[in-house]
């Protein structure tokens, strides 16, 4: 595959997005949400993980069969986390 | 033979059969370590839900000014390996020479910041097991053997990947890669990137983890 890939100006696009989520990530962690801190903030951290898998590791346009092995890293990412977490949450400890 | 099939080896068919089996390759290889990092964010969850007092204490010893420098640079040099890749695609050798040095200074960057912190800590008597004199809620100190453990783990992804990027350099000045083969950049990019989205859970999750007033 020659060339390809996304213009420079969606990689400075994309770069600075990041770092305007990441002041966001701040800013939103000195305002009291209380339970909804944690939630804002990794729900932050997810859609920079999607911009950069997207663009920075070219998934958007790779082919079908690399769309299945990320799906599938995260898909057993989740069953761990939230499979473990039902357990505890709901002890009641 | 013509000149781009000299880089394609004998079990592909063509170049971009080659690149997307290499790119599978790392992210069969990126998908274990999803499970790796996985693991321990599982560990951090469960000892913050069961112990979040003891969490909240521990994270009030963070600097998360230092932090936060430390993101920005590993955003930024995530920014600078994707155009890297993408002057190699363009035949633009010393462009990818000059992306490639930036990200391995701001790796070293990084390195260096997070060095700083460690001796902090440790001057403050807060790393488990080493120098631990805290005197806080019970449990605090599994907040910080969490930290180092996965910070250091962190780290050692960020060592590993500024050697990467020191052989690309040597490879790129080689005359390696042109516009029709650069799969170990690609792959390289691929690594350099799953490392920073690391980092990017594990900010929030040990520095900010009650900050405001």
């Amino acid at each position: 595959m020659t060339g390809g890939g996304f213009s420079r100006r969606i990689y400075y696009a994309v770069g600075i997005t990041l770092l305007v989520l990441f002041l966001l990530t701040v800013g939103v962690a000195y305002i009291d949400l209380g339970a909804l801190n944690i939630v804002v903030a990794m729900a932050i951290a997810t859609f920079k993980t999607i911009l950069v898998v997207l663009y920075f590791m070219h998934v958007r346009y790779s082919s079908r069969v690399t769309w299945v092995f990320v799906s599938a890293s995260f898909f057993w990412l989740v069953i761990l986390l939230v499979l473990t977490l039902s357990d505890y949450v709901t002890r009641g400890v | 033979m013509t000149d781009s099939h000299s880089h394609v080896a004998h079990q592909f068919d063509d170049l971009a059969q080659q690149q997307d089996a290499s790119n599978l390759g790392m992210w069969a290889f990126l998908a274990t370590e999803v499970l790796f990092f996985g693991g321990m964010f599982a560990a951090y969850a469960v000892y913050r839900t069961l112990y979040y007092d003891a969490f909240v204490a521990g994270s009030q010893h963070m600097d998360v000014l230092l932090g936060a420098i430390n993101t920005a640079v590993l955003l930024l040099s995530s920014l600078t390996v994707a155009l890297g890749v993408h002057e190699v695609k363009r035949g633009n050798n010393a462009g990818l020479t000059r992306y490639l040095l930036l990200t391995i200074t701001l790796g070293l960057t990084f390195l260096v910041i997070k060095g700083f912190e460690y001796s902090h800590k440790y001057a403050d008597g807060l790393i488990p097991g080493v120098h631990f004199t805290l005197d806080g809620p019970e449990h605090v100190g599994l907040y910080f053997i969490l930290y180092f453990v996965m910070t250091g783990f962190h780290a050692l992804h960020m060592i590993v990947g500024v050697g990467i990027m020191t052989a690309m350099v040597i490879m790129t000045r080689r005359g390696r890669f042109s516009p029709e083969y650069h799969n170990p950049i690609e792959v390289s990019g691929l690594y350099w990137h799953f490392v920073d989205i690391v980092w990017i859970f594990l900010y929030p999750l040990f520095y900010l983890i009650r900050v405001h007033p």
